[in-house]
């Protein structure tokens, strides 16, 4: 024992850091914020050190080569010892990251922490929040599999929309003119060294901030933040009822950290990396590319904007959200903390909640996507073939070939592109019918020129049959009236 | 009285070594950025303008749309199968052809030729076309992307240099998607 404490002395004398350190470590807290409100910071710190060092044990193996980039994962995967885990301890540490991040940054606004004076604390917690997502972009784009081939496109093909600026922003993008091993160099560059080092030394100011300025007190309703008094009051309430940050608050940070690196272990355990998905072989188009788990909303809304509306909305819309982010300390720097007095706050939060969970619930099942198989892997069910003429079913076969089956389902089976047809002929009559298979409209193309005038009325016939049993299909009165004097029964109820 | 002049003249060699520094430093930024930006800056490589070969003209039947594929004029040794990018070809008839780039004209994703249904669909966000490329339905708001194309002693040819994005000059280059006449 003599010898440790001997040994930290003379380290002591050189470094001069223990009194530093002691001072940092039992520096007062308000004693209320040693609470399990108060660990997302820290939980989102321990999972960025953890992605620094899988990070560094995946660079040991992988190559940031386009040609050998996808093997080097195959290798990771499969042939070097628990490579597997360390890729799935990364890639869902990401997920983690962006998911822990998004808590805090939530637990900090619904909590005021944001107001004076911690506003320049708030500001670099955005920057902070758009690397982390820079983070697990370009992350994904280092799987160098289909996903992320494409999904660069993607990234250039929105950024290609910046009025003037927008070619230029993409061959920067992509390091020349396609995506090729020059785009993975670069990304490689952004994802290893360019973020992590700004990302290092902001999350540094970050936590000075949080040590000189102090955290925030627990917002109590009626204690109004005003910029003349709330520097002496939170030094009363420390005096008053402060507590030392070690041990006092710290070991809910040390027990949130083991549990969210524990649930990290079991999860990258249980469910392994993240892909790589196919080779990044651009004339292999059969695939579907999808984003990771914390983009899928932006997808869902890029299928579900209306077309004329999108380019403004990808433009605009990122930048008022920074900007409201980056103003907001300075549009509400004083005033009441507590989420209990802030409705507009709350309101908005569980807003942004909703529709970011609607979106990336929808993007689950892609309902805007054509199923491109359908018309050959799913056939129609049985029920709809029953009783069938013989025009009628070969109807069913123009639906099938015709690949109709890849946006419209019958029977829960198919696309969801269009609507479902089960009981269409209800909701449209026979002329109807033939003007939507023949003109398209509504977001339906036009299949005029590609079916025969046979094959059109065989497909109609079909389509005449779907209505639930019992209940009749849509018909034209007045085409009824019409026709009387040369077919006395109107067009008769199936 | 002679210790503030002394720190003036100090102070003056500080702010002129900091001016010098920033001139240096300036100096440095050329090359620096001219580096770091040179694949944007470098401006439309001669070699965009390079005819590619997609093969012989006899596997483009009249009447049909076949998928084909080509090296990209700036390649890498170490750019792998990213080398390569694939297109659509319809060949109208003996002379009349149109080459279609494969990357949805809305965000880029691959589209397949589907010829039951006469449609290039889009397997992101369901954009479909028809078969002379125009937009048929979904969220793109143009065509498909072009390529110029010409045929020399019996070999199919075209300049396809550069990724075709809503915003590139290379979507510019073509004419495709006129709206469907009825809708």
């Amino acid at each position: 024992m003599r010898l440790i404490s001997q040994l930290a002395q003379w380290f002591d004398a050189r470094l001069q850091l223990a009194s530093a350190i002691r001072d940092t470590a039992e520096h007062p807290v308000p004693r209320q914020t040693a609470s399990w409100f108060y660990v997302f910071g820290s939980g989102a710190l321990v999972i960025f050190m953890m992605q620094v060092v899988t990070g560094i044990l995946l660079a040991f193996v992988y190559v940031p080569s386009a040609g050998e980039a996808w093997n080097s994962l195959q290798t990771l995967n499969h042939s070097v010892t628990l490579g597997w885990y360390i890729r799935a301890l990364h890639g869902w540490g990401s997920n983690f990251m962006v998911a822990v991040v998004l808590i805090h940054m939530v637990q900090v606004f619904l909590f005021g922490a944001y107001k004076f004076p911690r506003e320049l604390t708030w500001i670099v917690g955005v920057f902070l929040l758009l690397m982390t997502l820079g983070m697990a972009f370009s992350g994904q784009v280092l799987r160098f599999d289909q996903d992320a081939f494409w999904g660069i496109g993607i990234g250039a093909s929105i950024s290609s929309r910046v009025p003037v600026l927008g070619p230029w922003m993409v061959h920067l993008l992509l390091g020349g003119p396609i995506i090729a091993g020059a785009t993975l160099s670069r990304f490689f560059a952004l994802h290893v060294f360019a973020i992590p080092v700004l990302l290092l030394g902001l999350v540094g100011l970050h936590l000075l901030m949080v040590l000189k300025l102090g955290i925030n007190e627990w917002p109590m309703p009626g204690r109004i933040v005003r910029k003349a008094s709330y520097e002496h009051e939170y030094h009363e309430l420390l005096k008053k009822d402060g507590v030392p940050f070690v041990p006092s608050a710290v070991w809910k940070d040390i027990f949130f950290a083991g549990f969210l690196l524990l649930l990290l272990a079991l999860v990258a355990a249980y469910y392994g990396p993240f892909g790589p998905s196919g080779r990044p072989d651009p004339t292999i188009i059969q695939t579907a590319p999808r984003p990771d788990y914390f983009f899928l909303w932006l997808y869902a809304l890029l299928s579900l904007l209306p077309p004329q509306m999108e380019t403004p909305a990808l433009l605009i819309g990122p930048v008022v959200a920074i900007a409201f982010l980056l103003l907001l300390p300075f549009l509400a720097g004083e005033g009441e903390k507590s989420w209990r007095r802030r409705p507009v706050a709350v309101l908005g939060i569980a807003l942004v909640g909703v529709i970011l969970g609607t979106f990336t619930s929808l993007a689950g099942h892609a309902p805007w996507s054509p199923v491109m198989d359908a018309w050959s892997g799913d056939p129609v069910p049985k029920q709809f073939l029953k009783n069938q003429t013989a025009l009628e079913r070969q109807g069913a076969l123009v639906f099938q070939l015709k690949q109709c089956h890849n946006c419209h389902s019958l029977g829960e089976i198919g696309g969801k592109r269009g609507p479902a047809l089960d009981s269409v002929a209800v909701v449209q009559t026979r002329d109807q019918l033939i003007r939507q298979v023949i003109q398209g409209g509504g977001n339906m193309p036009a299949y005029g020129k590609n079916l025969s005038p046979a094959e059109t009325t065989a497909l109609v016939a079909f389509l005449e049959t779907l209505h639930p049993p019992g209940q009749s299909p849509a018909h034209d009165a007045s085409r009824a009236l019409a026709n009387q004097p040369a077919d006395t029964s109107p067009a008769s109820p199936r | 009285m002679t210790l503030p002049e002394n720190m003036t003249r100090r102070a003056l060699l500080v702010k002129l070594g900091i001016v010098f520094n920033a001139c240096v430093a300036a100096l440095l930024a050329i090359p620096i950025l001219r580096y770091l930006l040179s694949s944007a800056v470098a401006g439309r490589k001669s070699s965009y303008r390079n005819w590619l070969s997609l093969g012989s003209i006899e596997q483009f039947p009249e009447g049909q749309t076949r998928f084909a594929t080509f090296t990209n004029p700036d390649v890498q040794p170490w750019d792998g199968k990213t080398a390569q990018s694939a297109c659509w070809v319809r060949r109208i008839d003996a002379e009349r052809l149109q080459v279609f780039a494969i990357n949805c004209a809305h965000l880029g994703c691959p589209v397949r030729w589907f010829p039951q249904s006469g449609l290039f669909l889009c397997p992101c966000h369901g954009g479909a076309y028809y078969e002379d490329g125009s937009r048929a339905s979904g969220p793109p708001e143009r065509g498909l992307f072009e390529y110029p194309y010409k045929i020399e002693n019996g070999t199919l040819l075209i300049q396809a240099g550069e990724l075709p994005t809503p915003g590139s000059p290379a979507a510019s280059l073509t004419a495709a998607g006129k709206e469907f006449p009825c809708g």
